[in-house]
């Protein structure tokens, strides 16, 4: 055992930890901003398992993506839905939880033998290493095309459609009385459409009695 | 420069990482009451796929790297997923006013 590959695996254990220890963390703690924080711990775990699979590209684009766009846009997320709610209580949650615990172990006891009992074709050829960017961009001009432009037009897809689902429409009048309306605070707080309020008219009578 | 695979670190053990991350996105994504929390089990589970593609690239296919370039499209996919994800909810927040997964049942029979 030398003492590159000692390091190699000790890496692979911190990492590993990291991994595993910051999922649980991110599923199981109260606190979602610790959540989240956790996750981009996570995210970068990962990475560094990219790089000790000789794909420093991949890690790069995990550090740049995910942690950089994805888990911000989620910390937004946070800041933007962040009301303290009393949750409701649901009879049967305990058992729920056990049942769909069981149903994941089940599925990880699965994934187990598959894992372990399949004779993978190892030691496959040598890695490439450090020459993977350049085969990363010759399979995604050459037999990768198609799908590589796909994705740009779903980049394009998915960004206008989050732009009309997140936007609010402000009108410079009211449609239903006609007054203008206050343009100065476009996120005020509003009657929400859909939330079970009680009907109208049986309040308006009742305060006319 | 060759480089080659380590032998104290089976391809094993990176499939039974991605085993443990990926069964612990589908308990998060069965039992978050918070949508937000719901993204972020998806998160790991597209995290979990994407160890599997690298390691099997490393291992297997060290020559063609199919799976960092399958890695980099569901990257590109999960952060289109993300985006449209999180707009969903800030717009569902604004007409329930809640984050609870057990609320959100207008097209529940």
């Amino acid at each position: 055992m030398t003492i590159a590959s000692t390091t190699q695996g000790i890496c692979f254990l911190v990492l590993s930890a990291a991994v595993v220890f910051g999922s649980l963390g991110v599923v199981l703690l109260p606190n979602i901003v610790y959540s989240a924080f956790l996750l981009g711990g996570v995210f970068l775990s990962v990475a560094g398992l990219y790089l000790m699979l000789n794909a420093s590209f991949v890690a790069a684009a995990q550090v740049l993506v995910y942690v950089g766009a994805v888990n911000v846009l989620i910390l937004f997320a946070i800041m933007l839905v962040n009301k303290k709610e009393a949750m409701a209580d649901i009879p049967g949650l305990g058992l729920r939880r056990l049942l769909s615990g069981g149903v994941c172990l089940g599925l990880f006891l699965l994934l187990l033998r598959v894992d372990l009992t399949t004779p993978w074709a190892v030691p496959g050829p040598s890695p490439i290493g450090d020459d993977a960017t350049v085969r990363i961009g010759i399979h995604l001009f050459t037999d990768y095309l198609l799908p590589f432009e796909l994705a740009s037009v779903l980049l394009l897809m998915s960004m206008i459609g989050a732009i009309v689902l997140a936007r609010r429409d402000v009108f410079s009048i009211d449609i239903v009385t006609g007054d203008d309306v206050d343009q100065a605070l476009i996120e005020k707080s509003r009657t929400p459409l859909l939330i079970e309020t009680p009907p109208a008219e049986t309040t308006a009578l009742e305060t006319r009695r | 420069m060759m480089t080659t695979n380590s032998i104290d670190v089976p391809l094993q053990a990176y499939l039974v990482l991605a085993a443990i991350l990926f069964c612990t996105g589908v308990w998060g994504l069965i039992n978050s009451r918070n949508a937000v929390r719901v993204l972020m089990s998806i998160e790991l589970m597209l995290n979990a796929v994407n160890i599997n593609l690298m390691a099997f690239s490393s291992y297997i296919d060290g020559q063609l790297i199919r799976g960092q370039v399958f890695a980099i499209f569901v990257i590109t996919v999960a952060a289109a997923e993300a985006a449209v994800g999180l707009a969903i909810l800030l717009s569902l927040y604004r007409n329930r006013e809640t984050v609870d997964m057990e609320r959100f049942n207008l097209l529940r029979w």
